[in-house]
């Protein structure tokens, strides 16, 4: 007679019924974290004080615009994160990277600009500079992890203390300055410009030329680094979703032994992953420059940790496998939603880390979870 | 596809091999993991490679993956002599390995699995870039187990919320899609139930009816008996005996494996 070993179920096929509550369980992990944003912005609707002529205060296009331009950063640190947390890696760098990269734009911008070149193309050459310096970071980084069997996050915590002295010895321990006042409007000007009231309207790309009272009651629509964090968020959609490249990224988290065998350049592939996370924060760090008209060696210091939140909030998995560049942007909007939400309470500052970190620990539970109840409903217990 | 049901007897001699290992060494330091091995596997053939523990059947079908490179000997694979240095090198010569779980991507779907690493791409925004062509990459993989008649209720469904037998048969499927010559299955069936180590030596069969020969490492005698057509013994890295599965019985089998029968002994 043939043994049977372990206790694997004797049928392939589950009950209709034991289906479609396995559906409800994936169903439901899978839009916990929509639900919950949209729970938390009522809860801020109700809560924060209505403005003195009685409406809402914080559901306001104002604020909207605020809290879009507080999660740039972010966000920006998260999309690259993702990729590589997928493959059950990290990075631990991007919050230096993006400090280095806004040093690196600034110097590279004012030393051309001042060599006679127009503004828009030294904005242009800012970015490529950044962009050029994370490359190589991401390729070091990712050669040593891939190559080389070193862990991830030894690496990356290295090379983060790399980037940060680095940064602060070519900004010379300080900010640089010195950058042409036209870079603040690439910044912190909009798409669009709206004016309640009478003599108000909405604008498109040029700013009203109006004063006194109406600059105060202005509101800032579509910020120039919301675009570009738009166009960076659906480049990374499409990258993860559509192409054989995201693929690739998650058949390596899901099996790295088993996309070696299926022929995927596993180590050539990690090494794109590093650069493209370097490559990501770059942008933040480029936006941070434009955005203070200056660079910054400590700018994305602090940023890791909320960057390493938003993802795992968005439900990206630290064994890898599985996550989405539309959860890590959920994520971040929870986290800047708190944020703003609890400083519009005048709830003192230190509650918002004791909120947000219980917030990544359920998180994290519900998906814990949910993997148990999927894998209890297979064995048929 | 017909011509494979004449594969015993007569018809197999007069066929050139699929794959011929001579005097095959492979060493790990003073251990002799595999010791002047010959072996060949016929089109449309089923061969059971059986023995004890440590007996060196995973070593010896690892050198012909290109997992490991042997010492001493010789790999050929139709008729053309082959240096695999690395597993990719053997599966693009076709020679196709599946071990239990090693071979799939759990948190990808039926199709995904099917084509990881081959991905069929379409063009997207007039060529500008090339996307996934999933609608196709599913037709197939429908066809595929169709074929197989393999059944797997939903397609879109991730890898790991299947069966041990429905992966086995993913991964089987998989293989047999990118036209293996040669088909190494080590252990099969281990871990699954009885109707699916049912499900996975009807697969079995349903391949060398597709004329694609398999070697068939197995602990379990009566899954070997069940499929093969020649059953080959080693013991302590020595080919002890081939023998045609119908002219010998399980018992023989098993004093071959212990070492009390060997019929390449050369002090005797």
């Amino acid at each position: 007679m043939a043994v049977a070993k372990g206790s694997a179920p004797q049928s392939g096929e589950p009950s209709k019924r034991g289906d479609r509550r396995r559906q409800l369980v994936l169903t439901l992990s899978r839009v916990w974290a929509w639900a919950f944003l949209g729970l938390l912005i009522a809860f801020f609707v109700i809560t924060v004080p209505l403005s003195s002529n009685g409406s809402v205060n914080f559901l306001t296009v104002r604020n909207s615009q605020n809290i879009l331009m507080a999660i740039v950063s972010v966000l920006l640190l998260g999309l690259g994160q993702t990729f590589v947390i997928i493959t059950a890696g990290i990075d631990l760098s991007v919050g230096h990277m993006m400090s280095l990269a806004s040093v690196v734009s600034a110097l590279v911008l004012r030393e051309v600009f001042n060599a006679g070149v127009p503004l828009f193309p030294a904005v242009a050459i800012g970015l490529l500079a950044a962009l050029a310096t994370a490359a190589l970071v991401g390729f070091l980084q990712g050669s040593i992890i891939a190559r080389l069997k070193v862990p991830a996050f030894i690496v990356t915590l290295g090379g983060g203390f790399v980037l940060r002295g680095v940064a602060l010895l070519m900004s010379d321990n300080s900010t640089v300055i010195g950058l042409p006042p036209g870079v603040r409007d690439y910044g912190n000007e909009s798409l669009m410009y709206f004016i309640p009231g009478d003599s108000g309207g909405l604008y498109f790309f040029n700013r009203p030329e109006v004063s006194g009272e109406l600059v105060r009651s202005m509101d800032r629509i579509l910020p120039y680094p919301v675009i570009i964090a738009a166009i960076v968020v659906i480049l990374m959609a499409f990258l993860l979703r559509r192409t054989a490249f995201g693929r690739h990224t998650y058949a390596i988290g899901g099996n790295q032994e088993a996309a070696l065998r299926a022929g995927i350049p596993v180590d050539r592939h990690l090494i794109q992953l590093y650069m493209l996370s370097a490559s990501t924060a770059a942008v933040a760090g480029f936006l941070s420059t434009l955005r203070f008209t200056a660079g910054s060696a400590v700018i994305g210091d602090p940023l890791l940790m909320s960057s390493i939140a938003a993802v795992i909030i968005g439900g990206v998995s630290l064994a890898g496998g599985a996550g989405s560049i539309i959860g890590t942007v959920i994520g971040a909007l929870i986290v800047a939603v708190l944020t703003t939400g609890l400083v519009m309470l005048n709830v003192q500052a230190f509650w918002q880390f004791i909120v947000i970190g219980i917030v990544i620990i359920v998180a994290v539970l519900i998906d814990q979870s949910r993997d148990l109840i999927v894998s209890r409903m297979r064995s048929g217990a | 596809m017909e011509q494979t049901a004449m594969t015993s007897e007569g018809n197999v001699l007069s066929r050139e091999p699929m794959l011929s290992v001579r005097q095959l060494v492979k060493r790990f330091g003073g251990l002799t993991a595999v010791n002047k091995v010959d072996m060949d596997v016929y089109p449309g053939e089923v061969v059971g490679l059986v023995g004890d523990n440590a007996a060196g059947k995973s070593t010896l079908i690892k050198c012909i993956a290109g997992v490991h490179q042997p010492e001493e000997g010789e790999i050929y694979f139709e008729g053309r002599r082959v240096h695999f240095s690395h597993p990719i090198e053997a599966r693009d010569a076709h020679i196709e390995t599946i071990y239990q779980d090693l071979a799939l991507a759990g948190n990808l779907n039926v199709g995904a699995n099917i084509f990881m690493g081959r991905e069929i791409k379409k063009p997207f925004l007039g060529g500008l870039v090339k996307v996934l062509d999933e609608e196709f990459m599913l037709q197939e993989s429908r066809k595929l187990l169709e074929q197989l008649k393999i059944h797997i209720p939903d397609f879109t469904q991730e890898i790991e919320t299947l069966s041990g037998g429905q992966r086995q048969a993913v991964a089987i499927a998989r293989a047999v899609y990118w036209k293996a010559k040669l088909m190494i299955m080590d252990e099969p069936t281990n871990n699954l139930g009885v109707v699916e180590q049912r499900q996975v030596l009807d697969l079995v069969r349903e391949l060398k009816s597709q004329g694609v020969p398999v070697i068939l490492i197995s602990h379990t005698l009566p899954d070997v008996f069940a499929v093969t057509d020649r059953i080959v013994v080693m013991h302590r890295g020595r080919k002890v005996t081939d023998k045609k599965t119908s002219e010998t019985d399980s018992q023989e089998i098993v004093q071959y494996m212990v070492g009390a029968l060997d019929d390449n002994r050369v002090d005797a």
